[in-house]
């Protein structure tokens, strides 16, 4: 599904968070937001899920607006894989991923077959199928952050936020999750802070204050002319024979 | 693993495991107590009430059952369940496996706002006892989680175990010392129900009159409880990952904090504040049926009532002669199980 922003703009506390953004995504492609701490990526994904209403502007999917849109009917449209959910209860990694079902029960329609069909496939696409008897809170950084794409992969949406995925995983869980991303033929919107991961997106846009910098192909925004003034670093770009993109390195700016 | 699946059951066996054992119990609290009545002449007491023909019963015995025992033993079930299910709530909308009403100063608000309104003469019935308990729980619960959020600043996605903990002592205290106060200055022994009796509940003056105030809000609790076992279960990995999943998370607070005051308020007003049921029960629970609300809602309220049930019977015949405040029997049982929660707890956060 297409996703639009439009001249959206957000503030908390009486302090600018987010101000005029504009970018929309194709269905089926992936969107990665780059910026500083604080820059607004995550306010922005919760903007796009619906979390939080936008001052100004809006966002839509589709044909709909995002906040025409009821808490459930969102849900069975839009995936969020938020940062370090965590749970005290002593749940199973079945459980878990059932729990993505739950925008498509109610009481007049319970937890059936086809709902497990799909349980058992999102276990599957995750890698988890095996641990699926575990308790959630004996698992591993990747492992539990492969349970919560499983729980959005069980939820069917048509588009799936990511806030920073990647973090606190170790290089082969970084890269299995990108790899798992590159391979959705939904649409995907994540917040990214490696930015060589930004790379294997269709489209890169990097915020910084709150407003939106650079939106374009990732060949054109990462770029140490783009990135340097932003992230007050100096910014190296290499390449690698085995790489099909360019390679960022990062060092102390020269200004400081 | 839970126990229902470590012995290959089918998690519907404890729950008809409970309804057997509530039956039993029940049966027990009518038998138990200063005077023992044989099963035959409850039998007949219960045939008489509900119009068949039955042996002769002297009146004495017919009034110790029916107008003392039964009515007793019902208000323990519906207060049990009550106090149970809003533990289940509390636990799962902080997720915090520490918040029970009792420790979260709930049931001392509810205390302190039942003796505000029948001291300061807005009337003693069950309703206005209710009235003023509904609102003293509000109260007492708006006070502690804002004190608790206040002792650990902004951004916090979950309070903590201790900043809650310590928020629930001062608001107990404080609505303890307030209800205390109260029950001190009007001096009329009559008129308010003695300080112990608020402090540690108390079941011997339940007659029928609470049985048709208690019961049904239970019920009616444990219905609409039920109804949001789904949201309930979405709120496990916090308030985003619920609200990602379609769950109107502010409206489902509102609700189930409602309902958790108003049972509390109903459990105070009829027998003053039991401790430790909201947060022995459910933990007990879900080591029996695992952490679906599904389950974990219908087996609290069964086992909440059992558990109250049998504390009664312990602190009807536990001194001879005297009979204890239910209170004192929840909390010898419940304290150490509150110690090993806690140990529990923070290690499962430590690791």
């Amino acid at each position: 599904m297409r996703v639009q922003v439009d001249h959206v703009s957000k503030s908390i506390q009486g302090k600018s968070v987010l101000s005029d953004i504009s970018l929309s995504i194709e269905s089926g492609q992936s969107l990665a937001l780059i910026g500083p701490n604080g820059s607004g990526k995550s306010t922005l994904l919760q903007v796009i899920s619906g979390f939080l209403r936008a001052d100004a502007g809006q966002v839509s999917i589709g044909d709909e607006q995002i906040c025409s849109l009821s808490a459930r009917k969102r849900a069975q449209h839009l995936g969020f894989v938020s940062q370090d959910a965590s749970t005290t209860d002593a749940i199973t990694v079945h459980d878990a991923v059932k729990l993505g079902r739950t925008p498509w029960l109610s009481l007049l329609s319970p937890f059936g077959e086809r709902d497990e069909q799909i349980v058992q496939s999102a276990l599957r696409e995750a890698v988890m199928n095996d641990d699926r008897a575990k308790r959630f809170n004996t698992l591993s950084g990747g492992e539990k952050q492969r349970v919560h794409i499983a729980r959005v992969l069980a939820q069917t949406p048509k588009v799936f936020l990511l806030d920073e995925p990647t973090n606190h995983l170790d290089i082969r869980h970084q890269i299995a999750i990108m790899d798992w991303i590159m391979q959705q033929k939904s649409t995907v919107i994540l917040a990214l802070h490696d930015l060589n991961h930004a790379f294997v997106c269709d489209r890169v846009a990097l915020l910084s204050n709150g407003k939106l910098v650079a939106f374009g192909f990732p060949n054109d925004v990462l770029t140490p002319s783009v990135i340097e003034p932003i992230f007050q670093v100096t910014v190296y770009q290499t390449t690698s024979d085995q790489l099909d993109h360019p390679i960022l390195t990062f060092a102390k700016s020269k200004n400081a | 693993m839970t126990l229902a699946k470590f012995c290959g059951f089918k998690p519907a066996v404890p729950i008809i495991g409970g309804v057997v054992l509530l039956v039993a119990t029940l049966g027990l609290a009518l038998v138990v107590g200063e005077t023992k009545i044989p099963l035959d002449i409850i039998w007949a007491v219960l045939r008489i009430e509900a119009g068949y023909p039955a042996p002769e019963v002297s009146s004495i015995d017919h009034g110790i059952v029916w107008s003392y025992r039964l009515p007793r033993a019902i208000v323990a079930l519906a207060c049990g369940a009550s106090l149970a299910l809003s533990g289940v709530v509390l636990q799962a909308l902080l997720r915090n496996p520490l918040a029970d009403p009792y420790i979260l100063g709930l049931s001392a608000g509810s205390s302190a706002g039942a003796v505000a309104v029948s001291i300061l003469g807005f009337g003693s019935g069950t309703l206005s006892l209710s009235g003023g308990a509904f609102i003293g729980a509000f109260f007492a619960f708006g006070f502690v989680v804002l004190l608790a959020r206040l002792s650990q600043g902004n951004g916090a996605r979950a309070t903590s175990s201790l900043a809650l903990l310590l928020a629930g002592v001062a608001g107990a205290q404080l609505f303890h010392a307030i209800t205390a106060l109260i029950i001190a200055k009007s001096a009329d022994a009559n008129q308010a129900r003695g300080i112990m009796f608020w402090m540690m509940g108390n079941l011997s003056g339940s007659r029928w009159s609470d049985v048709y105030w208690s019961a049904p809000i239970a019920l009616f609790g444990s219905l609409a409880i039920f109804a949001y076992s789904r949201a309930l279960d979405a709120m496990a990995f916090g308030r985003e990952a619920a609200q990602s999943m379609g769950i109107r998370t502010s409206w489902v607070m509102v609700i189930l904090v409602s309902i958790t005051a108003l049972l509390t308020a109903v459990v105070v007003s009829v027998t003053g504040a039991i401790g430790f049921v909201g947060l022995v029960v459910p933990h007990a629970v879900r080591f029996l049926v695992g952490s679906r609300h599904f389950l974990l809602i219908p087996g609290a309220a069964l086992a909440g009532g059992v558990f109250l049930i049998v504390a009664d019977i312990i602190a009807r015949i536990l001194i001879t002669g005297q009979s204890l405040p239910i209170g004192v029997v929840t909390a010898l049982v419940g304290a150490p199980a509150f110690a090993i929660i806690l140990v529990r707890s923070s290690r499962a956060r430590s690791s």
